[in-house]
């Protein structure tokens, strides 16, 4: 396989422009993913960039997903940097499993939660400096140059999505940055996305063989996650509190 | 007697000013690879306008694609340990805390950014001889799994 | 008519003794405050569940006293009580101290105050707290304008009165922002009501008014300087009515969220739970913050002694404190409610009434804040013409009611 910038030429790499090296890394992120990993959604050219014409949402699978499982949490935290230290009252979470018992019926469920993704996200709203914001594409990201900590963000969340970073952090993965003092959460991959692929979570619910995450594009008829829609009942998350959130639920 | 010990003083103060007058200046590591083609000064006046225009093009709009990413500065201005692994901004060497530190202008930039290249990249860059484009790829290939 | 004389207050050994002690609490703020921001909020007992905690709880009471202790000016300028106008310009500066204390602890509670900056100079304006920034910052301004032209000489009394006009509006639309901050918080079952804004308006009503009393009462006589029995005697009966009125509107907030089967659960954690907050709700709140005070304001008024309307005063600030302990703090330890119809466990402690313990340094921090209230009022009276030489009651029929 010929990698674009290095033209199959012994060069140094002290010697290369910076940027075709990391181009060229990217490129091949986005055609060369583990063998046996089925491509649940293709997310377009990498290096593309926010596009208001998509709309990146999940859906899950709550009758696949398995109780005791916890892929999709230790492939984020892997991903992304954080880790429960033992402390659970103010350590990080960006995606959580959630244990559900039906008050009446008894029922027995599982399912991931992290950021919703809401159309009209409640954190966007009262920010007060803005530093979160929803992306044209509908991530809904903390800009942590503007963060305050003021944390209102996480008053209003309706999910409880968001976590405050106590303690100062090292050695941060160098596409999630993260410190102390600001509110972060699940940024839906975006770095991933925005080179073209899904999000660790989704990668590693496959990977276990549940495959009860699906990624894609909501805007997009023809993606996988649209049809799936389209066909199967699903609901939000507080749906009653009309935020049209881009991670849906179905047999929930 | 006093204006011996002026003098004295004097003399002394010059010596030791004069002695120490190439340390007050600091030692700015070298980086690895090319110069910038706009040149030091330029960087040293508008690095940081060129970051922050290039973090907000990448935070809001996505475009990963930006000439002056963090990421890429850290990378190439990475500064090798004892150990031949780079060191962070919390130890004297690292490349923006040196002239930082001279100018006393506090940087924000570490507290979330790691200070630290990616691990296996300057593995790469501190391989002599230099790594073939087999172990470049087999880097890239390993990133992506 | 006689004049009023102003004058500044020549400080006593007991002032300067009182300003040692200030200092002293303003001193451990700031230490905790350099403390907590070292080592993070991790020190704090605030953390992912509860992540608003007692600072938060000091600055909101000393915010809303704030916009309160500015009454006693209004009545003068606004309403034409001319008998308040002695205490109009120390009324003024309270408001401003209170508000500086609130301020200071709200600001140095951040992940990162030193993003201040930051904070002040970029906007989002869908958001209340952004608005509220603004909203603090500009009463600082009418505020110190009205002062102005109450101790200048030669500006006209209609000028007065419109600068206090404007002054009463903003402190209005003030607390109407800082109500909203949690009544606007659709996601959480005790917050999610239009009731907060007024709520909050009558509170500050009632904790300004108390404050105000309490300062007075109390730093007053350290001046050497004569208070009347009878002008206690009268704010303290418009303080009773406030407390009433305080009652009043938890009432109505409390009978409605029960009545709303979807926020049963949360009225019923705090109206009749295990927790502390049921006590905190009757005993404190109620009770020591409302019934008894109120019964000691009203009931003979005439015959309510200047200790006894001190005393109401330091019950209706503690259960002022003990009101909004438990709307913050209930308010997060309450669970969020995702999924209604299930029985939820998580690793993030959902489905869980969630535990606050407040550690020395957030006490440290609110404490201090409402210490450097006191001591920016200390310091005003001090250096400027604020305090009248006295406040004695030739001027005030005891019998004339306030409104």
């Amino acid at each position: 396989m010929k990698l674009p910038a290095l033209n199959n030429e012994t060069v140094r790499p002290a010697e290369m422009n910076r940027r075709d090296f990391f181009k060229s890394g990217a490129a091949v992120a986005s055609v060369t993913l583990a063998p046996g990993v089925t491509l649940m959604a293709f997310g377009g050219e990498a290096n593309a960039n926010a596009d208001a014409g998509k709309r990146w949402g999940m859906l899950i699978d709550v009758n696949k997903c398995a109780t005791d499982c916890n892929a999709c949490v230790t492939a984020c935290s892997t991903e992304n940097g954080w880790k429960m230290d033992g402390n659970p009252e103010t350590d990080a979470q960006w995606i959580r499993k959630v244990d559900l018992t039906h008050k009446q019926t008894g029922r027995e469920a599982s399912l991931p939660m992290m950021c919703q993704h809401c159309e009209t996200p409640p954190c966007v709203d009262v920010c007060p400096t803005g530093a979160s914001f929803k992306r044209a594409d509908g991530i809904v990201l903390v800009d942590k140059h503007t963060c305050i900590g003021c944390r209102y963000c996480m008053m209003a969340c309706p999910f409880k999505a968001r976590s405050f970073v106590h303690e100062d952090v090292e050695d941060q993965a160098a596409h999630a940055p993260r410190g102390k003092g600001t509110v972060e959460s699940c940024t839906l991959c975006v770095h991933r996305v925005d080179e073209g692929g899904i999000p660790a979570c989704v990668e590693s619910c496959s990977a276990t063989g549940h495959g009860a995450m699906m990624f894609g594009d909501l805007n997009d008829p023809a993606s996988d996650i649209a049809q799936a829609l389209k066909n199967y009942a699903s609901i939000g998350l507080r749906d009653d509190l009309r935020l049209n959130p881009g991670v849906r639920y179905t047999n929930l | 007697m006093k204006r011996f010990i002026a003098s004295f003083l004097i003399v002394f103060l010059a010596t030791v000013g004069g002695a120490s007058a190439g340390s007050l200046y600091p030692e700015i590591p070298k980086a690895v690879g090319a110069a910038h083609p706009e040149g030091n000064a330029f960087m040293r006046i508008n690095h940081m306008k060129l970051l922050r225009h290039d973090r907000d093009e990448t935070m809001r709009l996505g475009n990963r694609d930006t000439q002056y990413s963090l990421k890429d500065c850290v990378a190439c201005h990475a500064v090798m340990g004892p150990d031949a692994l780079p060191i962070s901004v919390k130890e004297e060497g690292h490349f923006c805390r040196s002239c930082h530190e001279f100018a006393a202008v506090k940087v924000d930039c570490f507290q979330c950014h790691n200070s630290k290249p990616d691990e296996g990249f300057t593995a790469l860059l501190g391989k002599s001889p230099a790594a073939t484009v087999e172990e470049i790829s087999a880097y890239l290939n390993g990133v992506t799994q | 008519m006689e004049r009023t004389v102003y004058s500044e207050v020549t400080p006593t050994p007991a002032i300067w003794m009182l300003g040692v002690l200030l200092g002293a609490f303003i001193a451990a703020a700031g230490l905790s405050v350099l403390y907590i921001e070292h080592h993070g909020h991790i020190v704090t007992g605030m953390n992912n569940q509860i992540v608003w905690g007692l600072p938060h709880v000091f600055a909101i009471f000393l915010i809303v006293a704030a916009s309160g202790a500015l009454n006693v000016a209004s009545i003068a300028s606004v309403f034409g009580k001319i008998e308040n106008k002695p205490m109009a310009r120390y009324s003024g500066l309270l408001s401003i101290s209170l508000l500086a204390g609130g301020l200071a602890v709200l600001v140095l509670d951040l992940g990162r105050p030193d993003r201040l900056i930051v904070a002040m100079t970029t906007y989002n304006f869908t958001s209340i707290f952004a608005w509220n920034i603004i909203l603090y910052n500009g009463f600082f301004a009418i505020v110190g304008a009205y002062l102005f032209v109450q101790m200048a000489r030669g500006i006209a009394p209609n000028v007065i009165r419109a600068v206090g006009t404007a002054a009463f509006v903003w402190r209005l639309a003030l607390t109407t922002g800082t109500g909203s901050i949690f009544g606007w918080l659709v996601a959480r079952s005790g917050y999610d009501a239009a009731i907060m804004a007024p709520l909050f308006i009558i509170m500050s009503f009632s904790f300004g008014l108390a404050f105000f009393i309490l300062v007075l009462g109390t730093t007053f006589p350290l001046t050497n300087r004569f208070l009347g029995p009878n002008l206690i005697k009268r704010l303290g009966r418009l303080l009773g009515v406030f407390a009433v009125a305080v009652l009043y509107f938890t009432a109505v907030r409390h009978l409605t969220n029960f009545y709303a089967a979807e926020h049963g659960d949360f009225e019923r954690f705090i109206l009749f739970g295990d927790t502390m907050f049921t006590p905190l709700f009757w005993i404190g709140q109620v009770l020591i913050g409302g019934v008894i005070p109120a019964a000691m304001l009203l009931r003979h008024a005439e015959k309510t002694s200047k200790r006894q309307v001190l005393a109401a005063s330091i019950l209706i600030i503690l259960g002022g404190i003990a009101h909004l302990y438990g709307i913050i703090i209930g308010g997060q330890a309450f669970p969020l409610e995702i999924f209604p119809a299930y029985d939820v466990t998580s690793t993030f402690a959902d489905g869980v009434i969630n535990n606050y313990s407040p550690t020395i340094y957030e006490w440290a921090l609110g404490l201090g804040g409402v210490a450097l209230a006191v001591m920016i009022a200390g310091m005003g009276v001090v250096a400027l013409r604020i305090l009248p030489m006295s406040l004695s009651d030739a001027k005030i029929d005891p019998t004339e009611p306030d409104f």
